[in-house]
């Protein structure tokens, strides 16, 4: 190898290798290949789907969105009817879609950690039903779920006329949920802002004393103070107002109720097999999380003099969430995708709505499109508060 | 002599009736603090109030093997439901003659499955019999070669039709999953944003969104008079979701390679591929095989998603029997039965997934 003598200085070497040896240039070789085949097949998909696109006679473009949508929602949080705009159509899905996911992640984060916690309890009894729970609900597609939970409200509830009355002023029926709300008063709106400005007095005031206590040392009972604010407030706004009680109570008239608040069988199964099913893999999380703090931890807290309660919320809490969270956030958002399944139930979510959106107008493209954006948008959002919590509550490490 | 004293002592005194056998137990496990105990009876009752009704439903009650219209007389659980249209649950529409092809077909998937259970068996012939089983199992189902009619896919469905999806789907799922995550460890630009934006866009959206892409929106894509039949564009949507997770849990093995077995490859002179095929991939894969078995594990269970789009799967069928009006009002049946079979594969996998994650841990 008459070559390695010559070649010493390192500058000389660049010459002798051929350009396909060196792999920062062979890189850019393949990079732009890579490239240049993503690119072709790229522009055959939107050639061909342009010409199936001008074939068919579809529209294409968002156009679509300011013209009368002409179907009726079934539920809605807005006011809609068919008259509106598919945009305002649109946005009943998205709202159905998030009152769901929100309303199912709470239900879940709490059953799940009940079960979670329960699993792990030196009850045996609990902890093997906890353990079959968890095992059953994990094992049985979610869609399934759905199914069974709508068939159940429609097979075995009964009608209207022979509603199935647990509590005085709950209804269940194949028709829903129905149950009665206070009647509309204008106290209402005051005691929502006492509410209000509870929690920022609530704020300030475990604010003050971490800083009191960091400064003197001297313990607030910050618990049991902010419960008093937080629940005396809205009950003296109450009070002052003249405590008004009168119920708003759903009246059987025809087949259906009047008055009170309808919860409808799809939103109810929809919730009910979301929750069961997500909170089966929370529990999991919650324990593996509980599990992952060693029992040294209680100890050495116990030994340091602290109560229960801080060595919950000092010593134990601050750890297992560490290694709760992050997987937590992915059943969330398992759950929030998972509601897109409502389309099969016929609750109206956003999928459900633009599913019905592409039957009507034919432009598949823009729908799913937007189907896409809209899931990445929760996805990301999420995502990105989870990373950011998560950050804040990371070890901080010398 | 003191001592002497202390022990005979001791072996003579038998410990209390309450800290051993049943009553030991009890008191160890289930009344071991007032809190405890609260709880116990509390369960108790509310298992003295729901399991001898479910039972009576179910078993006491119930009529096994009868007509519809006998069920709706009767007041419990109508199971006959299930007998009277199991064929048509497992197999949809497959030619009625021919419904031993798709049962001999899922036997052997069973067979081939149950047989791969053991570690020791993995070797390079098993990977070839799986390739001549799928063949077969192909072949079954399609037929038109050795005399088997040919069956046209529209007709699959049922139980075979879910397998297939799952089995094949994660077959395909695994390299392309492989391929995204060196991908997106790759030190070149623009491969490791492709492959980021792919895997973080697939798994950004529901597996429902892909199925109704595949259903109204992949036809455009193709140019006029070609058409590719629904079941393929469904296994088409299934493969690139699953691949975007199988992706994300190979990223794991990968980072969990010591920086030391990349440097020591390279001084042994082994390019990229070299590398990654004989020294990387064969561990990092290794250790990644539990969580790709609770992929496997979803993958099953999404596969029921295909309902959505109205292909005949185990789901789907089980409905049409529901719609059936001599059948109608028997879905909690229906489903416990479907609910089981979902189950009973699930939590073999999920079993064997726990049994192997032990068996791994000793051998590493």
């Amino acid at each position: 190898m008459p070559e390695i003598g010559k070649d010493k200085t390192a500058d000389s070497l660049p010459e002798a290798v051929p350009f396909f040896n060196d792999p920062a240039k062979r890189a850019i070789l393949f990079q732009l290949s890579a490239m240049l085949i993503f690119g072709l097949l790229g522009y055959y998909l939107i050639t061909n789907t342009l010409a199936n696109l001008e074939r068919q006679a579809i529209a294409t473009g968002l156009g679509f969105l300011e013209k009368e949508s002409s179907f009726e929602i079934g539920e809605s949080l807005i006011s809609y009817s068919a008259a509106d705009t598919y945009a305002r159509a649109l946005l009943v899905g998205v709202l159905n879609t998030l009152i769901v996911s929100f309303v199912g992640i709470i239900l879940t984060v709490i059953l799940g950690t009940f079960i979670g916690v329960a699993r792990l309890s030196t009850n045996w009894l609990v902890s093997r039903i906890a353990a079959v729970y968890i095992e059953v609900f994990q094992d049985i597609p979610v869609l399934l779920q759905l199914f069974f939970w709508y068939a159940i409200f429609y097979e075995l509830l009964p009608s209207p006329k022979e509603a199935f009355n647990p509590i005085a002023g709950v209804f269940l029926t194949n028709r829903g949920l129905v149950f009665a709300i206070p009647e509309a008063h204008p106290a209402h709106k005051y005691i929502a802002v006492a509410f209000f400005s509870g929690c920022v007095l609530v704020y300030l005031l475990r604010r003050w004393a971490k800083r009191r206590q960091e400064k003197t040392g001297r313990l607030f009972p910050v618990f049991r103070v902010s419960a008093g604010i937080l629940l005396g407030l809205p009950v003296i706004t109450w009070w002052l107002a003249g405590a008004p009680i009168a119920m708003d109570v759903p009246v059987l008239s025809g087949f259906n109720f009047k008055g009170g608040v309808n919860i409808s069988p799809e939103f109810t199964a929809l919730l009910l097999g979301l929750v069961l099913y997500t909170a089966a893999f929370v529990a999991e999380v919650v324990r593996a999380g509980i599990q992952s703090v060693s029992h040294g931890q209680t100890e050495a807290a116990m030994s340091m003099g602290l109560k229960s309660g801080q060595i919950l919320n000092l010593v134990i809490l601050p750890q297992a969430l560490r290694v709760i969270i992050p997987p937590l956030t992915s059943q969330m958002l398992n759950l929030t995708k998972n509601s897109s399944l409502a389309v099969a139930i016929g609750y109206p979510d956003f999928v459900s709505v633009a599913g019905t959106t592409i039957n009507q107008t034919g432009q598949a493209m823009e729908g799913i499109a937007m189907m896409m954006v809209v899931y990445l948008f929760f996805s990301l959002t999420t995502s990105a508060f989870m990373n950011w919590y998560n950050k804040k509550i990371a070890l901080v490490e010398r | 002599m003191n001592e002497d004293y202390r022990t005979t002592e001791s072996e003579k005194l038998k410990p209390p009736v309450t800290s051993v056998g049943v009553i030991g137990w009890l008191k160890g496990n289930l009344f071991n603090s007032w809190f405890n105990s609260v709880l116990t009876i509390v369960t108790l009752y509310f298992l003295w109030i729901t399991v001898p009704s479910f039972i009576r439903w179910a078993f006491v009650d119930s009529l096994w093997i009868s007509t519809g219209a006998e069920c709706h007389q009767a007041g419990g659980a109508c199971w006959s439901i299930i007998p009277a249209n199991i064929r048509f649950i497992l197999f949809g529409f497959f030619p009625y003659e021919s419904q031993w092809r798709p049962l001999l077909a899922m036997i052997l998937l069973v067979g081939l499955l149950y047989y791969s259970q053991n570690r020791n068996h993995w070797k390079k012939s098993l990977a070839y019999a799986w390739i001549l089983g799928l063949f077969i199992m192909g072949l079954l189902m399609k037929g038109g070669l050795f005399g088997l009619d040919s069956v046209e896919s529209t007709q699959w469905g049922g139980l075979p039709l879910t397998l297939l999806l799952s089995v094949f789907g994660l077959t395909a799922a695994y390299p392309l999953g492989v391929v995204l995550a060196l991908g997106r460890q790759s030190k070149m630009p623009a491969i490791k944003t492709v492959c980021v934006i792919y895997i973080e866009l697939i798994r950004g959206v529901p597996l429902i969104t892909l199925l109704f892409m595949s259903s109204v929106v992949f036809p455009l894509f193709l140019p006029e008079g070609i058409t590719v039949n629904k079941i393929l564009r469904a296994q088409a949507a299934i493969i690139l979701f699953t691949a975007a997770y199988i992706a994300e849990v190979v990223r794991g093995g990968l980072q969990g390679m010591s920086k030391g077995q990349y440097e020591a490859a390279e001084s042994l002179g082994l390019n990229y591929h070299q590398t990654m095929r004989l020294v990387i991939l064969p561990q990092a894969l290794k250790i990644v095989i539990p969580p790709t078995v609770s992929i496997l594990i979803s993958a099953f269970k999404d596969t029921s998603l295909v309902v959505i789009i109205a292909l005949y799967d185990i789901l789907k069928t089980t409905q049409s029997v529901l719609s059936d009006p001599k059948w109608m009002g028997f879905s909690a049946e229906a489903y416990i039965f479907i609910a089981l079979i979902y189950f009973v594969c699930c939590f073999s996998m999920s079993n064997y997934s726990r049994r192997l994650e032990k068996e791994l841990d000793r051998s590493l």
